[in-house]
């Protein structure tokens, strides 16, 4: 039978000097699929988003991605087998142009002989970035910068996309405009991983989801069943002790 | 040339700005490497000087001319250079900032007595038949080899700037300098990247360290004022910016210049760390600092 899952995160714990971040996490994440990561500030989003990418190393557990374990592999390694982050708030290089910033997308080995090819696909998704090529990064708006990170990221050739607070602070028409590009991209038969801190929309556009609490796993299944329950709400509200 | 100086001002300005060229190729390698690492390489006069040194070696005992002789001296010192970032300071880099500088202080003084052993205490030079040869332009007097140091400087930072927008190497390098976790997350080895750009920083320390040693003689000693002028250099330019690196070097070698000219030879070095000391008081980020 082939594997079905294109990420396979398996009871990792992570620990920040002598506190606990993470607790027994397991998630997984199948070929072409929309997974939410949900839960309060503090609720160990980012660090596990982190963890995938190669940024910090959980102490037990393991990570297997596409039949490979990668729990210790560095996060250049992770970005050249296809999983590529696109960090809260954005974070393109500001003294670069929109160009460059997206050539550096495409570092990795694996990527630069498609170079051109998506380069097409990123001016394609979001026509302002092929106007603005010329640009420095610290020149856009907060959206077009979110377009740029999200651009860049493709430029990788992932499989997989890790998307943090990717609707944090823009307005309503830009968050559209967004979604409707991530719709484009799982089309294109990439997977995602959607940390929100929009509960609503991010359950509507997810196929399944995991409600982090404190550094746990406190709930996971498919959006359509999650969406009325109680549980959703206080983890989103509620206050980690 | 003592002369010329007492009689008109277009020779200390020629000279001042010939002179600026040899102080940004110095101060090229330093702010290469802050700009990328956030570290103010305490040892760079000393490797600097590691070049003039193993030209001079080169020139006297094998007879190869000290500007060939780069071919051997700018690999060498690219080993040299990626091999400290990579085995010394990147384990320091992981402790704390300050670490680094502590290694890079150690290189310093290990250097300097590795240089006193070697090559004895005694002033040296590269001494070459075209070292002593001048150029005159009507009542203008200028040294052969000021000329060839400008020359140089131009052609050296235009390759880096080149380098580093054309290159993924080199946009690399600005990318982590810019931002080193996204730069990571984007696929980037910075571990690598860092090692790379210490490397090359040290290759133009190589170029800076033979023309120097063809425009002033040198003695284990003298890296120290080599850091302390690019230390000035960089102040007035600002950290990490060519552009900045070149205008800086034009202001120390005027200054200097214009300083022993109006104050007499003693008081050359002090006009110029004056300007130095009101740059910083001034705008502290540097004439062209982010």
């Amino acid at each position: 039978m082939p594997e079905e899952n294109l990420l396979k995160v398996s009871k990792i714990d992570v620990f920040y000097g002598g506190l606990q971040a993470l607790w027994d996490i397991s998630l997984n994440v199948k070929f072409g699929e929309i997974v939410a990561i949900i839960g309060a500030n503090g609720a160990g989003k980012s660090t596990l988003l982190n963890v995938i990418s190669g940024v910090i190393h959980p102490q037990v557990g393991s990570i297997e991605y596409d039949g490979k374990n990668i729990t210790t592999l560095e996060p250049f390694q992770v970005v050249a087998l296809g999983i590529c982050q696109v960090p809260e708030a954005g974070r393109v290089f500001p003294n670069m142009t929109v160009l460059d910033n997206l050539i550096i997308g495409s570092y990795n080995r694996n990527a630069r002989p498609q170079r051109e090819e998506n380069l097409q696909h990123v001016f394609r998704h979001f026509p302002i970035l092929g106007e603005r090529r010329n640009q420095l990064g610290k020149t856009l708006s907060g959206g077009e910068r979110q377009m740029l990170a999200i651009g860049r990221g493709l430029m990788s050739n992932p499989k997989l996309m890790l998307f943090d607070e990717m609707s944090l602070g823009l307005s309503p028409i830009v968050i559209n405009e967004l979604y409707r590009v991530l719709r484009e991209i799982r089309a294109r038969g990439i997977a995602i991983i959607l940390v929100e801190q929009n509960v609503r929309r991010s359950l509507k556009e997810a196929d399944r989801a995991y409600i982090l609490e404190c550094g746990r796993v406190t709930l996971s299944g498919k959006t359509e069943d999650l969406g009325e329950e109680e549980k959703v709400r206080k983890a989103y509200f509620g206050v980690c002790k | 040339m003592g002369l010329d100086i007492f009689m008109n001002l277009s020779t200390p300005i020629a000279m001042g700005i010939l002179l600026g060229g040899l102080y940004a190729l110095i101060a090229l390698g330093l702010s290469l490497v802050f700009g990328v690492m956030k570290l103010i390489n305490i040892a760079h006069g000393d490797l600097v000087l590691l070049s003039s040194y193993l030209a001079f070696t080169m020139m006297t005992g094998l007879g190869i001319d000290p500007i060939i002789s780069l071919v051997i001296g700018m690999p060498v010192l690219f080993v040299v250079g990626f091999a400290i970032q990579r085995y010394l300071l990147s384990r320091a880099f992981r402790i704390s900032m300050e670490a680094p500088l502590i290694i890079a202080f150690g290189i310093s003084i290990i250097l300097q007595n590795l240089y006193q052993i070697l090559w004895t205490p005694l002033s040296r030079g590269l001494t070459t038949s075209y070292a002593l040869e001048s150029i005159s332009y009507g009542a203008l007097r200028l040294p052969l080899v000021y000329l060839l140091d400008f020359i140089v400087a131009i052609v050296v930072m235009f390759i880096l700037r080149e380098f580093l927008r054309r290159t993924y190497l080199g946009k690399a390098i600005n990318a982590a300098s810019q931002d080193r976790g996204t730069a990571q997350l984007m696929g980037i080895n910075t571990n690598r990247v860092y090692a790379f750009a210490f490397a090359i920083a040290m290759v133009f320390a190589a170029i800076a360290g033979v023309f120097l040693g063809l425009t002033f003689p040198f003695t284990p000693q003298s890296g120290v004022s080599f850091l302390i002028i690019a230390f000035g250099v960089v102040v007035l330019g600002g950290l990490g910016s060519i552009v900045g690196t070149f205008i800086g070097g034009l202001v120390m070698g005027l200054a200097q210049t214009l300083g022993g000219y109006f104050l007499g030879a003693s008081a050359q070095m002090l006009v110029a760390y004056l300007i130095v000391l009101v740059a910083l008081g001034v705008k502290p980020q540097g004439i062209f600092g982010r």
